[in-house]
């Protein structure tokens, strides 16, 4: 008995150190994206590879989420007799939730995971003793660009994500199912406030930091062998993935 | 100029270096010697603040560098290169780019000095030609000399060697030693290497070191080592290089 109590005390303090780690390694990345040289150009080349390249999963990812939720909530609302509100649901779903947690969780399984092994494949080929070596903090040069490119980067897939999704909606409600096309923009203007688009974009910078944070320490810290490259990648997927949802009750809560 | 006093390390529970005294030659060619696992590189990480004592010291000049970080430690790697045993070239970059890195980020150099000095260097490597190739194309040698011009583009006073020719055939690890002690001879920067190439280091070093059960048996000139009558050390030297001696590090 003693000795599985602790394990478990050993567990739990490891958890909590590996916590503290990784505090300690976005802190120390925001520290350093303050001091020159400020890498600009690093951050257009992860904006590009995080967010442009994105798109298209993104968009794919929205415009069939978009018509998938029309169909359901058609079928529902005409119970009722308020199909003229399928414009408003499929809006409110879009920016309230599905968009900035899908959206994160395509960005997660495409960029996430890409981040990940490239900067595990560093760490275990000793690219990154080699830029330690150089006096290049590879804080300030590998790391910071992406937390940086994820914080900008998933915002704006998400507001993509929102408006594809709800011509998506559209094109589903109005063409196929025969819904007003009047009745569908209406009920989306009149259905969206200001509070929902800023709580969309406030999870979207959440959710944004998240992944690339995750990623990266995953990758940074990663066991020198072709097994701790493979286990750190499915721990930085698995883990953001958990963090967005779990992330996505705790600010919900916060905002309603 | 790079000194350790009583340097002690434990890895994965198991002690690695045991109390390291050893004086590194300024501008001398000094090779570290040892059986697998003996901690040669673990010690060469130390020499650069890679990795940091659990005690002793580690003075580069007249500075401690063994609890430094951050800027401090950065200050003192600005004299230092290293050539890692895969290279470590940045597999994104090509070959120009990796010997053109440290003009450009720490230097902040632009424009034709730029191109200018990195053809320079892969010429004096041999790589003429070889800059629009990425990591991913070239042989094991090239890769080696390609790390070797990104090493030497800065002129640092010092380049640490960590098994710059494991892996390679005999002929190629020939010739990265000739290279390195061609630029050596050129440059005059202090080198420390770790190698497993005996008896091939005794005709290129200054001085040779051993490492055996995380301490140094043995520095000497690299005729007066050859001469040593210790018989652990006479058997080491004798099979090549390749014994592992008790006491090593396995992990």
């Amino acid at each position: 008995m003693t000795h599985v109590i602790a394990q478990l005390g050993a567990w739990a303090v490891m958890r909590i150190q590996e916590m503290g780690r990784m505090l300690l390694f976005v802190l120390s990345a925001f520290a350093w994206l303050a001091r020159p040289p400020f890498r600009f150009h690093q951050i257009m080349k992860q904006l590009h590879f995080i967010g442009y390249r994105s798109t298209f999963v993104v968009v794919l990812t929205a415009g069939f989420t978009g018509m998938v939720l029309a169909l359901q909530g058609y079928y529902s609302l005409r119970k009722f007799g308020s199909e003229g509100l399928l414009g408003s649901a499929v809006a409110l779903s879009m920016i309230r939730e599905l968009g900035p947690v899908l959206a994160a969780l395509m960005v997660t399984a495409r960029a996430g995971s890409a981040m990940t092994a490239e900067i595990g494949i560093m760490r275990i080929t000793e690219q990154i003793d080699a830029l330690d070596t150089m006096a290049i903090n590879p804080r300030q040069y590998l790391i910071a660009p992406k937390l940086v490119a994820g914080i900008l980067g998933v915002p704006l897939l998400v507001a993509i994500f929102d408006v594809v999704g709800i011509y998506g909606g559209s094109l589903v409600g109005v063409d196929l199912l025969g819904v007003s096309q009047g009745a569908y923009w209406n009920s989306v203007e009149s259905a969206v406030e200001w509070k929902d688009v800023y709580g969309g974009i406030l999870k979207s910078v959440c959710f944004g930091l998240i992944v690339s944070w995750v990623c990266c320490y995953k990758g940074f810290y990663t066991r020198q062998s072709a097994e701790g490259l493979g286990s750190a990648t499915t721990e930085a997927v698995v883990l953001s993935s958990v963090l967005i949802l779990v992330g996505d009750y705790v600010l919900t809560s916060v905002l309603l | 100029m790079i000194k350790l006093v009583g340097v002690e390390k434990t890895l994965g529970g198991q002690p690695v270096l045991q109390g390291i005294d050893l004086s590194i030659p300024v501008g001398k060619l000094t090779t570290i010697i040892g059986g697998s696992g003996s901690g040669k590189s673990v010690l060469l990480k130390h020499m650069i603040g890679l990795m940091q004592p659990d005690r002793g010291e580690v003075w580069v000049g007249d500075i401690e560098i063994s609890r430094l970080s951050g800027t401090p430690l950065n200050n003192v790697r600005k004299q230092f290169a290293m050539l890692f045993q895969g290279a470590a070239l940045f597999d994104s970059l090509s070959v120009f780019e990796n010997v053109a890195f440290p003009l450009r980020e720490k230097l902040r150099m632009k424009g034709p000095e730029v191109g200018r000095r990195v053809e320079e260097k892969l010429e004096e490597v041999g790589l003429t030609g070889m800059g629009h190739k990425f990591p991913a194309e070239l042989s094991g040698g090239m890769r080696k000399r390609a790390g070797l011009a990104r090493a030497l583009v800065m002129e640092p006073e010092i380049i640490l060697f960590d098994e710059p020719t494991t892996g390679l055939d005999p002929l190629m690890a020939k010739s990265i030693h000739d290279l390195i002690v061609t630029m050596h001879r050129r440059f005059g920067f202090t080198a420390v290497m770790v190698s497993h190439e005996i008896p091939e280091i005794f005709g290129i070093s200054d001085w040779v070191a051993m490492l055996r059960k995380g301490r140094i048996a043995l520095m000497a000139t690299s005729a007066e080592f050859q001469r040593t009558t210790d018989p652990d050390i006479q058997e080491f030297i004798s099979v090549g290089g390749t014994v592992a001696l008790p006491g090593s590090f396995v992990g």
